[in-house]
């Protein structure tokens, strides 16, 4: 810990007292879980759950000689990309221009920001209705321009559907925090740059850009979190990781192996990997909000 | 939002490039809301309007009708659960989650802050590593907890396990140190305790990042999925969101879609109106928590 108080309390059970409910919730319901999954890893189970046998890294060995498993890593590092650098640059573009306009700027921002508050799963329902390949309406004006929608049968229309949806939700979160890091540049520095000469494109690259690059790494990876795990709901209204496991993401496919298909061992050696991801991106990310304060 | 002094009013005046920014604006704002008015005028229609493809563009006469319908009857094929219930059950998840991640997480915030023990460092670590143990890696082992204790199918299977917050005691953590350390020595002169300094000091200053935080897990709790899917199997347990999945037959030429359209709509409602009514506490929870 960084800083300290100088002046503190003393007393020998308050402050556990006080730090008790969160311990005691912590403890119940992240760390016993997790500390099982960990442990369930290493076990096989028979059909019937009566007997368990430890069989060290068989698990995790089997994980990693099954295709399906690797073409979920690979699903998952294309979906994520998508969402990630598309979601980024639209929201760029958008906060670029709501902080050159002066009128209906508040509008713009309240219109822009309510897909927040939409729950994955709805968001999921709505585009999974928009793109319904018998009654959607977008299906429908596709159809007008040759296109044959089908992301039932089709994987890759699959993807897109589900890329859209998940960039949607998130275009919000985006925005905000592009606002935030283009209303705190200096004018200063832009006036100096138009005054010699540059032009508003060229004043975007050259000064705006890079002085927004904390921002962006930041967003790269709360997007690349989002993709991998608060995408759940967008799969699960929509493709259910299908067809043919198209839009399988390791988290799908965890819930999937081990809800539906009681692979319990299995499941839990992709909780350990999906766990040790998630270690690193919060690393990741703690590096980078250090780094944004010092800027 | 700066509406004094916009960068580019001062540096010059291109009338082409603002037209341009607005025209860019408007068709963001209408990508980002076509999605929520096909939404509404479907829940308007028949389901006979919604399979003549396409579905008319304006909205219809049935509003009475479907909402009425999907509130007190829920869907006629598939769940036949009245969303009015799962509202009601989604609205005690969207206000215990924040009304427990607040007081758990400032009370924690309170003593790692306030106080010297030798246990400091190791709890505030412990709450630090469930940022890493998001529900989707643990799902198995912390529904097996959850049936062990007898709280499936209960508001407090749908709450307790989502109201430990490492974010939440961090914001506070953060805002405590930055208050006055001659308020606690003038609370400690005057012979004041550690509570009675909580109370009446640090509880009245923190009231900005409480409602922040409110807000910003209102949704949190309304919006919640895979944890409600996974403890609740009993209809008059669901919440919103899971009940609209639950109403999706399979097939979309057999799913009810003018129902499954209005409890979309009620379900995105009550959150999306929180954010646009609470604009200010909505982005300082968002902008403060990282989260």
């Amino acid at each position: 810990m960084a800083a300290e108080k100088r002046v503190v309390f003393r007393s020998a059970w308050l402050p556990y007292l006080l730090v008790a409910p969160q311990i005691a919730i912590t403890v119940i319901f992240f760390f016993w879980p997790a500390f099982q999954a960990a442990w369930y890893s290493f076990q096989l189970q028979d059909a019937f759950g009566l007997q368990t046998e430890f069989v060290g890294l068989r698990n995790f060995h089997e994980l990693f000689g099954d295709p399906r498993y690797l073409e979920s890593f690979k699903i998952t590092a294309v979906f994520s990309i998508l969402v990630s650098t598309i979601g980024i640059s639209i929201s760029l573009l958008l906060a670029t221009m709501a902080n050159r306009v002066i009128r209906g700027a508040m509008g713009y921002k309240t219109f822009l920001i309510w897909p927040y508050a939409v729950a994955s799963a709805v968001a999921g329902v709505i585009f999974a209705f928009l793109f319904a390949p018998s009654v959607g309406i977008v299906t429908f004006a596709l159809k007008q321009i040759g296109v044959h929608w089908n992301w039932v049968l089709r994987g890759d229309q699959a993807m897109i559907l589900v890329v859209v949806a998940s960039i949607w939700k998130q275009i919000s979160y985006n925005f905000l925090f592009f606002l935030a890091g283009l209303q705190s540049i200096p004018k200063s520095l832009i006036e100096a740059a138009a005054i010699d000469g540059a032009g508003p494109i060229r004043r975007f690259w050259t000064v705006v850009f890079p002085l927004l690059t904390p921002t962006t790494f930041f967003l790269l990876v709360i997007n690349i979190v989002y993709a991998f795990f608060d995408t759940f709901g967008v799969i699960d209204a929509t493709t259910q990781g299908g067809p043919a496991g198209a839009t399988n993401i390791l988290v799908y496919k965890v819930y999937h192996d081990g809800v539906k298909s009681a692979d319990l061992g299995g499941s839990s050696a992709q909780s350990v990997i999906l766990m040790i991801i998630v270690i690193a991106l919060t690393v990741v990310q703690f590096r980078f909000i250090e780094r944004k304060v010092h800027y | 939002m700066n509406l004094s002094s916009p960068p580019s009013g001062m540096v010059e005046n291109r009338p082409w490039l603002t037209f341009f920014s607005h025209a860019i604006l408007v068709a963001g704002v209408l990508l980002v809301a076509f999605p929520l008015y096909i939404t509404f005028v479907a829940s308007t229609l028949t389901l006979e309007q919604i399979l003549s493809v396409p579905m008319p563009l304006v909205p219809g006469d049935q509003f009475w009708n479907n909402y009425t319908q999907v509130i007190t009857a829920g869907s006629q094929r598939g769940a036949a659960a009245p969303v009015g219930r799962m509202m009601l059950n989604s609205l005690v998840v969207a206000l215990v989650v924040p009304l427990g991640k607040i007081s758990i997480s400032i009370i924690s915030a309170f003593a790692i802050v306030y106080f010297k023990f030798p246990l400091r460092n190791f709890f505030f670590w412990m709450i630090f590593v469930t940022l890493m143990l998001p529900v989707e890696v643990r799902i198995i082992p912390t529904f097996k907890v959850a049936a062990d204790l007898g709280i499936l199918n209960s508001y407090a299977g749908l709450t307790l396990p989502l109201i430990a917050s490492a974010t939440a005691t961090f914001l506070f953590r953060q805002f405590f140190m930055t208050i006055p350390d001659e308020l606690a020595e003038a609370a400690r002169i005057d012979g004041a305790g550690p509570m009675r300094f909580f109370v009446d000091v640090l509880l009245p200053l923190s009231k900005t990042s409480m409602a922040a935080l409110f807000v910003i897990q209102f949704i949190y709790g309304w919006n919640q999925y895979l944890w409600p899917l996974l403890i609740t199997t009993d209809e008059s347990m669901y919440t919103t969101v899971i009940g609209i999945k639950r109403m999706i037959t399979g097939g979309d030429a057999l799913t009810e879609w003018h129902l499954v359209m209005a409890t979309a709509m009620l379900a995105l409602l009550p959150p999306a109106l929180v954010v646009m009514l609470m604009q200010k506490w909505f982005v300082k929870g968002l902008v403060e928590t990282e989260k």
